[in-house]
């Protein structure tokens, strides 16, 4: 099993979400989060005082996946995030040992 | 003094012929304006609110609900006498004692010089004085102590606004000697440049200078929190001013309606001006630039409302609105902290418009005087430099004396460590935002109510 990490442009998370429903991802978790890469942050102006803002709003999406799956889902997301700017976002994919359904107890494959 | 009773036995006021003069337009006027300048004070606490960070918020709405309650007290005990009772000597001072408590303005017969309720008039002018004072507190947001401030503005009310008052807005009449600006001077200040804005400015000033800038002061981003309420903020504001400067008319009549007109057109240009300067200097119209625009333009006619034509009110607003949006950087060029731009905008916003009468009054204004621009000569502007001067260096003055004692005896500003962490919790036990819905999870057991 594997865990596949993507953090993603807030603007493409609905994209992301219809791609993954149609290579069979039924669930997930997405959290709001902020961050920065190569893209930098912005500029903000208030009363004249300008700020550099580092971080940048992305979304994080968190999906436990069987290992044959990881490439169709991986790539899924790739392609469905992608507006070839900077800024666009990383998909990154970690081992996971074990996985419990909290309803039933099963375990791992059958948890997925 | 008989009571009547009409025919079906109820009591008719008793007709004597002081209480006769009471006009029941002016009064009800009198009684909606006041209401609306107390608006202004929880308008003013969203507009400063917003625009600290959300860690400081309650503290900054606080320091003006704070000033709200403390003034009015000493304002109902001594500082109406100090503002409005005879004079002392030289038009610097009322009694103290002559209307203590307001006792004396409870009778009928008190009411002898206005159409309305002098103890009517008592609280309208009041409420003037809680919103100077809470104006001050965004020099200082973030980082004063709650009880250092009400020490401050509590003495502040007695010792700066209330002799300002007496000089700019008590007028001579029949047996009772006035303030000396108003009356030997001859300044024009229909609502308050001077002694709202100028003062609230200086005062300001002086106290950011005695409390020290905030911790990453010019480095750190210390960006508006919510700048919707800084929106609604400003449109109360904006609404209470009606009262403010209208309700300055005393009366229900033609210059109330002209000093309605000319607020709203200052307010309108203000806005615009700063939007301008911003679009050009900047690249973007901003929120808060609209928001601090309208307050700008609002200052400026403050004092002008009763002595421009309404176009002469557009141009008195849009020259704030620019002038304003260029002041407010003062602040980083010299290093003083005025958090929220009191001193750019009110200071610089009510010398404009104090000194702007000089030039732009129009005869044909209420107020009946011409300024430079209309033939009027450099008289007048001689007497706006003047009174301007002179309030701006007493509040100054005497606001960095009070704030050094406050500072010395009870200290004026908390932990470095508390700052950083956020003034609402260590100062009140709380923080503004709870916005997540399994916000139960925060905090770990209900430890029972205090008895």
């Amino acid at each position: 099993m594997k865990l596949v990490t993507a953090v993603i442009k807030p603007h493409k998370w609905e994209d992301v979400r219809a791609a993954l429903e149609t290579v069979g991802v039924t669930g997930m978790t997405v959290s709001e989060v902020s961050g920065y890469g190569r893209q930098k942050g912005h500029t903000e102006v208030y009363r004249g005082a300008e700020y550099d803002i580092a971080l940048v709003p992305k979304i994080r999406l968190e999906i436990v996946v069987d290992d044959q799956d990881v490439d169709t889902v991986a790539d899924a997301i790739v392609a469905a995030a992608q507006t070839g700017r900077i800024g666009d976002g990383k998909v990154w994919v970690s081992p996971v040992e074990t996985v419990i359904r909290v309803r039933t107890g099963d375990r791992d494959e059958l948890a997925i | 003094m008989t009571s009547l009773t009409d025919a079906a036995g109820f009591a008719l006021p008793s007709l004597t012929p002081l209480a006769s003069r009471i006009d029941a337009g002016d009064t009800a006027w009198l009684l909606a304006a006041s209401a609306l300048v107390l608006l202004m004070a929880p308008g003013l606490a969203l507009f400063y609110g917003g625009m600290v960070r959300s860690k400081s918020v309650l503290n900054m709405i606080m320091m003006t609900f704070g000033a709200l309650a403390a003034i009015t007290v000493i304002w109902v005990l001594v500082g109406y006498s100090l503002a409005f009772g005879d004079d002392l000597g030289n038009g610097l001072l009322g009694d103290p004692w002559q209307h203590f408590g307001l006792q004396s303005l409870m009778s009928a017969s008190a009411d002898s010089w206005l159409s309305v309720p002098v103890i009517l008039f008592a609280a309208f002018q009041g409420l003037f004085c809680v919103i100077t004072g809470a104006l001050v507190s965004g020099a200082i947001a973030d980082r004063a102590r709650f009880g250092a401030w009400i020490a401050f503005v509590s003495v502040w009310t007695v010792v700066v606004y209330a002799p300002v008052a007496h000089w700019v807005f008590d007028f001579d009449r029949q047996g009772h000697v006035g303030g000396w600006l108003a009356n030997r001077v001859g300044l024009v200040d229909f609502a308050g440049g001077t002694a709202v804005e100028i003062c609230s400015g200086a005062s300001a000033l002086a106290l950011a200078l005695v409390i020290g800038t905030r911790v990453g002061f010019g480095k750190d981003p210390m960006r508006p929190h919510n700048l919707t309420l800084v929106m609604l903020g400003a449109g109360l504001l904006w609404f209470g001013w009606f009262g403010f400067n209208a309700g300055s008319a005393l009366k229900a009549d033609h210059t109330a309606a002209v000093v309605f007109v000319t607020t709203l057109c200052a307010g309108a240009a203000g806005s615009l001006g700063w939007l301008a300067t911003e679009r050009l200097r900047d690249g973007h119209p901003t929120s808060l630039g609209a928001a601090s625009g309208l307050v700008a333009g609002l200052v400026a006619i403050t004092p002008s409302c009763s002595s421009l034509s309404p176009l002469g009110a557009l141009v008195m607003g849009a020259a704030a609105g620019v002038i304003c949006a260029l002041a407010v950087g003062l602040k980083y060029t010299f290093g003083y902290d005025d958090s929220l731009d009191v001193v750019g905008v009110h200071l610089v916003g009510g010398l404009v418009g104090t000194f702007g009468i000089g030039l732009l009054a129009t005869a044909a204004a209420p107020a009946g005087v011409d300024g430079l621009l209309y033939g009027g000569g450099v008289d007048q502007l001689g007497k706006q430099l003047l009174s301007g001067s002179v309030v701006f260096v007493y509040a100054f003055v005497v606001s960095g004396i009070i704030g050094l004692v406050v500072d010395r005896l009870i200290g004026l500003r908390i932990d470095e460590e508390h700052e950083v962490s956020g003034i609402d919790l260590v100062v009140h036990a709380e923080t503004a935002y709870d916005l997540h819905a399994t916000a139960g999870a925060r905090t770990s057991g209900f430890l029972g109510h205090k008895d």
